[in-house]
């Protein structure tokens, strides 16, 4: 117990040193840039595809479970909609990313430590955690949400095609259920959501890959750690969030 | 200059390095020596702050390293290059990119006064035609090489090398003493090298410690080396066959010469 009271304040004092004006901003926005793409557009695909196919499979199921007669088929599209935005594509999405970004970062910034790469960063005299991780939270939190927007679309979408496909509900249904009752602040509170999941992806990833001691295998082991730590962190930070943003 | 009072360092309990008093001079290459494990790596990395010693003081140009400011830190190390004994190399950016770094990050020179920069650095360590190809495409000398000239790109006060030519054969190694010891009579620069090879400590061992066990066994230069009475030394020295035929020579002409 007191070694994970004394992680979490090594935890802060790395963000403390990580939030320092960069040393060079030509560096620093060339790094950003980098980061985007490294972090935010290949991770694209992948999301895309998840997105896709289970976008149909919620509209299967939500159809599946409002059979009733009375209810308007409508309500399938509503619902979908309404579960992508709230929880599907943000959190489970962060999820995944976690597992890819999360072992990515660990793994690049540990090598670089195992392989003094970091000390050589140190030597010249460079603040290497704002060098290193400062980048990556920039773009992770401000690129993913364009990420999870882009879910949110090709969910829906790959709902209608589902819809279609299987005859459950009507294209004219679904869009008519996609469009109504439209709350911005559910759309509000995703993003807020997957900004704060960015910042735990970037962050937790960072402080195991920085940390690392030892060779190839500890950089291993710190990878999946950061995946496992981060992913808990996002689901507890979800009921949190949810409780204050949505909670009455 | 540099000056070391009473280095101490211990790992879990075990002394690494115990009491060392040293001085380094503007100028002189000056090598630290010693078998495997006797503390070479950890007494540079001690010099360059990347290790906390216990108690002992590192002593920059008068200044004390532990009561320097974080901005007087940083600015000393701007004149700091460092040779790392794994290289240390950028392994996500190429050679012209690694030895760019320092300048990108220190200086507002133009982009090609930055590439005539490294494209002089590169040629003087011997390594031309390299400049966009990635460290795991380069064998394991010529790293070394992009290290050095990473190392020396920005004109440092102070370098410090750790076995700068273990890996290296003998005709570059030699190459790349000289242009070390050159570099360091040319810009005035306290250089510090781990070593252990003995073509190295006669060649340019302006000064030479010996550490054994984290202690300092032996100092002196590499004149004395041959004519030390003290047993590590000589120990260390002849463990190769070739140098005790040398100093075998060596002690019969002494010998019929008075
Ligand atoms: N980070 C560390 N943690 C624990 N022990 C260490 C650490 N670094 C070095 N040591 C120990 O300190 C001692 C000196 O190591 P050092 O790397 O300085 O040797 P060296 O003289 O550089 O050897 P070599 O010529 O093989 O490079 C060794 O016994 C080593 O096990
Ligand atoms: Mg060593």
């Amino acid at each position: 117990m007191i070694n994970y009271f004394k992680y979490i304040g090594k935890y802060f004092i790395m963000l403390k040193e990580v939030f320092k004006r960069p040393q060079k901003g030509s560096i620093f926005r060339e790094s950003i840039f980098k980061e985007i793409e490294d972090l935010g557009i290949n991770s694209i695909g992948i999301v895309a595809f998840i997105s896709f196919f289970v976008g149909g499979v919620v509209v299967i199921q939500t159809a599946l479970n409002l059979d009733n007669p009375i209810t308007p088929k409508y309500l399938i599209g509503y619902a979908s909609r309404e579960s992508l935005i709230l929880e599907f594509s943000p959190t489970l999405i962060s999820i995944i990313l976690a597992g890819k970004v999360g072992s990515y970062i660990t793994s690049s910034i540990g090598t670089m430590r195992v392989t003094e790469q970091i000390d050589a960063l140190e030597v010249m005299g460079i603040n290497s955690l704002n060098y290193l991780v400062l980048p990556k939270i920039i773009a992770n939190v401000f690129f993913y949400p364009f990420v999870i927007i882009i879910s949110i679309w090709l969910g829906i979408f790959g709902g209608w095609v589902a819809g279609n496909l299987t005859g459950l509900v009507s294209s004219a249904d679904y869009i008519m259920g996609i469009r109504s009752e439209f709350e911005p602040f559910h759309l509000v509170y995703s993003m807020i959501k997957t900004s704060v999941f960015a910042f735990v992806i970037a962050t937790i990833p960072a402080y195991q890959g920085f940390y690392v001691k030892g060779g190839a295998i500890e950089v291993g082991k710190a990878s999946t750690r950061a995946v496992v730590w981060t992913s808990i962190v996002i689901i507890v930070l979800n009921y949190f969030l949810t409780q204050m943003l949505l909670g009455k | 200059m540099i000056e070391v009072r009473n280095l101490n360092k211990e790992f879990d309990g075990v002394q690494v390095l115990k009491g060392i008093d040293a001085t380094f001079e503007n100028g002189k290459t000056s090598l630290v020596i010693g078998t495997s494990g006797s503390g070479k790596t950890v007494f540079l990395k001690c010099l360059l702050g990347l290790i906390q010693p216990e108690k002992g003081d590192i002593i920059y140009d008068g200044q004390i390293y532990n009561e320097m400011s974080n901005n007087e830190k940083r600015d000393l190390k701007k004149d700091i290059g460092m040779v790392f004994q794994g290289s240390a190399l950028f392994d996500s950016s190429t050679v012209e990119e690694n030895v760019m770094f320092p300048l990108k990050m220190f200086t507002n020179q133009p982009y090609e006064e930055k590439l005539e920069r490294v494209n002089f650095v590169l040629d003087r360590v011997n390594l031309q035609n390299a400049n966009k190809k990635f460290p795991a495409e380069l064998s394991g000398g010529m790293q070394k090489r992009v290290a050095i000239a990473r190392a020396i790109v920005m004109n440092p006060k102070y370098l410090f090398c750790d076995e700068p030519n273990s890996g290296l054969d003998p005709k570059t190694s030699t190459v790349i003493d000289n242009l070390i010891q050159e570099i360091t009579k040319e810009y005035n620069i306290t250089t510090i090298i781990n070593s252990h090879d003995m073509n190295s400590v006669m060649e340019i061992g302006e000064k030479i410690i010996l550490l054994k066990h984290g202690v300092k066994e032996w100092e002196g230069t590499n004149d004395e080396v041959f004519k030390t009475d003290n047993e590590s030394l000589v120990d260390f020295v002849y463990s190769s066959n070739l140098f005790k035929k040398v100093r075998e020579a060596q002690l019969r002409q002494d010998n019929s010469g008075s």
